[in-house]
């Protein structure tokens, strides 16, 4: 289940250090298992440098709202609050993990977190999207609820892009896409392959209200995502959020970046998410360094022990194989 | 019963089952300027027109499947499915796998292929083996009216993606079909082949439209002396093997026949099959009469003669009953 943290929440403060807290955790995460990937035993797909896109965008989700994710997933289905131990070990593909196992890190769904289909195929999340935002809209789902969908410039390059914007407008289906433009669409440079640094500035042709913020902080991401949430359940119509980031790590692990310009990438690590909402709260005498170092053992502490969890998982039974296929 | 034409069957199936499950809806390029009635009885909110865009309705499609809603959507002709193929392959026909489980893909896809009206292979390309090869798909091409209505039914009632191939040369044919009102069955389960005609001698299993040209070469057969079982398969996947194997076990000799190409089509499997867990029993070669490995012509002559005739039919069965003693054989 989703974990209740309206208490935590409830302050400003608490919520701004649950920003960061979770940031971290994700940080940790995918580090963690980036150290174990190797050549022969490749590892998954980080979101490194854009933890602020996902906690501040899924913070702003209620409960009854559903989530699509695409392989750079780690990020919001630990913000939605899904447990370390199982999310690492369907990465590991162990019978403990969210799917049994069948998924690994590419496609990880997590129904009790309303975190519904994933797709690795770029773009595959925008074509699912339409339905599950229109299946709330018919009452198939708890109501009031919207879909959130996430996906990167790259999947917003493929024709189902339009053809997902273009329907949700047209159908006027509750339904939130959050672009996460960080820059890179596998192994090729964002502005290769479009004209304009901004998706925002293509999608308003649809016809769909379109911004684009600064997505390497948190909290103006959660403010405009709480922003668009709401136009969204006031209006039923669809809304979209472009943030802008950066790609710290490879296209997957492990990766040497050969191909990424040093001066680009340093320069965004000067503006890296978690260590700009850090020296925020620092500064704003939110938390004191004593505070914050507690938080940092706290959660590498999470992670050994989910890690420890994952490797203890069992394999799924040699039966599994066949299993799932048909309903 | 009454006797209704494939088109008016299908409609018949969709009005019954939008009006037994709320959950059913449809739509698709034309579908709410196409279909009048099931507009005025069930609203613009379950019949819908889209954009002309395959690939975001099948994925609409499935993602409203997986949240509750039962949607049976109109692709048009089947070389379309190429546009949707994600939606369909990667997305309803796995992510059931993949999420261990949590998910179910209760969608009808309604697509027509076949010669018949000269359209040419970008409206007329019977790829069903495509969609056969792809797992956790289901996939039916009935022949006659009363299995496209019950076949209808029980792919809408299905969990799981189902591409429903129809024959776009059948759709005006007229055929007795069962009136539930009177009590009769109008489902036709998925997965089972019927028996279109008994016979002894050889065994011609085919679907949609040849399964008419089996049973017009089974009537000349007759006349000589010759009698040939015809098996109609309707499913392509489930594939009922059992009844397929049981006919070929009593006849020893069978002849597969259908409109998509040879190799790796529906009929290499049937081959397969035969040879696999009836091999004992035959009494010579399996044959394939199939469409070319071309596109399909739009010119009607040329677009005819890609689709295994009667004559053809008639002809590869007297060879291979004239080929007992081992003689050499060419189909």
């Amino acid at each position: 289940m989703i974990p209740d943290r309206s208490s935590e929440l409830a302050s400003a403060a608490g919520m701004r250090l649950s920003m960061l807290d979770n940031m971290m955790l994700i940080r940790a995460y995918e580090e963690r298992l980036a150290s174990l990937a190797t050549p022969t035993q490749p590892g998954t797909c980080t979101s490194v440098g854009q933890e602020a896109a996902a906690v501040g965008a899924v913070l702003a989700l209620q409960t009854r709202d559903r989530i699509l994710t695409n392989h750079r997933s780690a990020g919001h289905l630990l913000a939605r609050g899904a447990d370390p131990g199982r999310l690492m070990a369907e990465v590991m593909g162990r019978s403990d993990g969210y799917c049994k196992g069948k998924s690994g890190s590419l496609h990880v769904s997590a129904a009790e977190l309303g975190v519904v289909l994933t797709s690795t195929i770029v773009g595959g999340e925008l074509s699912l999207a339409p339905g599950v935002a229109l299946a709330q809209k018919m009452g198939q789902q708890e109501p009031g609820g919207i879909t959130a969908v996430f996906f990167g410039d790259g999947a917003a390059c493929e024709g189902i892009f339009h053809e997902s914007v273009n329907l949700a407008v047209t159908w006027q289906l509750p339904l939130l896409y959050v672009c996460e433009n960080n820059q890179w669409q596998a192994f090729v440079r964002r502005d290769e392959t479009m004209p304009m640094a901004h998706v925002a500035d293509w999608v308003r042709g649809h016809g769909i209200a379109a911004q684009t913020v600064d997505g390497n902080d948190v909290e103006a991401v959660h403010a405009a995502a709480s922003t668009a949430v709401a136009a969204i359940r006031a209006s039923g119509r669809p809304q979209f959020l472009e943030l802008s980031t950066y790609r710290q790590r490879g296209h997957f692990e492990p990766d040497d970046q050969a191909y990424v310009d040093a001066d680009e990438l340093a320069a965004w690590k000067q503006r890296d998410p978690i260590a700009l909402m850090r020296r925020r709260l620092l500064d704003e005498g939110v938390a004191t360094p004593g505070e914050l170092a507690h938080l940092e053992q706290r959660v590498d502490a999470v992670i050994s022990a989910a890690l420890a969890f994952a490797q203890a998982s069992p394999w799924p039974e040699m039966r599994e194989l066949g299993t799932d296929v048909y309903a | 019963m009454q006797t209704i034409t494939v088109s008016d069957a299908v409609s018949q199936a969709l009005a019954e089952e939008m009006r037994r499950d709320p959950r059913v809806l449809m739509f698709g390029e034309g579908v709410a300027t196409k279909r009048q009635d099931l507009l005025a009885e069930f609203g613009p909110t379950r019949v819908r027109n889209t954009p002309l865009a395959e690939a975001i309705v099948a994925g609409t499609a499935a993602g409203a499947a997986a949240m509750g809603l039962r949607p049976v959507v109109d692709l048009l002709f089947a070389p379309f499915l190429s546009l949707s193929m994600d939606a369909i392959i990667n997305s309803a026909g796995k992510l059931r796998y993949l999420s261990g489980g949590q998910f179910k893909f209760p969608m009808v896809v309604l697509t027509m292929t076949g010669a018949g009206w000269g359209v040419g292979s970008q409206h007329n390309h019977n790829l069903e083996a495509m969609f056969v090869h792809a797992p956790g798909l289901k996939v039916v091409m009935p022949s006659n009216a009363a299995d496209f209505k019950g076949l209808m039914k029980a792919a809408i009632r299905d969990d799981n993606p189902v591409l429903f191939f129809m024959d776009l040369a059948l759709a005006h044919a007229p055929g007795p079909v069962p009136i539930a009102a009177d009590g009769h069955e109008t489902l036709v389960p998925l997965g089972r082949a019927a028996v279109a005609r008994a016979g002894r001698d050889l065994t011609l299993v085919s679907y949609a439209k040849t399964v008419g040209h089996c049973l017009q070469a089974a009537q000349a057969l007759a006349e000589e002396g010759i009698s040939a079982e015809v098996i109609d398969l309707r499913s392509l996947k489930p594939l009922d093997e059992a009844t397929v194997l049981a006919s070929v076990r009593r006849t020893g000799r069978l002849i597969v026949v259908h409109e998509a190409n040879r190799l790796c089509g529906v009929g290499a499997e049937i081959a397969a099959l035969a040879s696999e867990k009836a091999w004992s029993a035959l009494r010579a070669p399996v044959l394939r009469l199939t469409g070319p490995d071309a596109p399909a012509a739009a010119s009607w002559p040329l677009e005819q003669a890609g689709v295994p005739q009667p004559d053809a039919i008639r002809d590869a069965a007297r060879r291979l009953l004239g080929a007992e003693t081992g003689a050499a054989m060419s189909a």
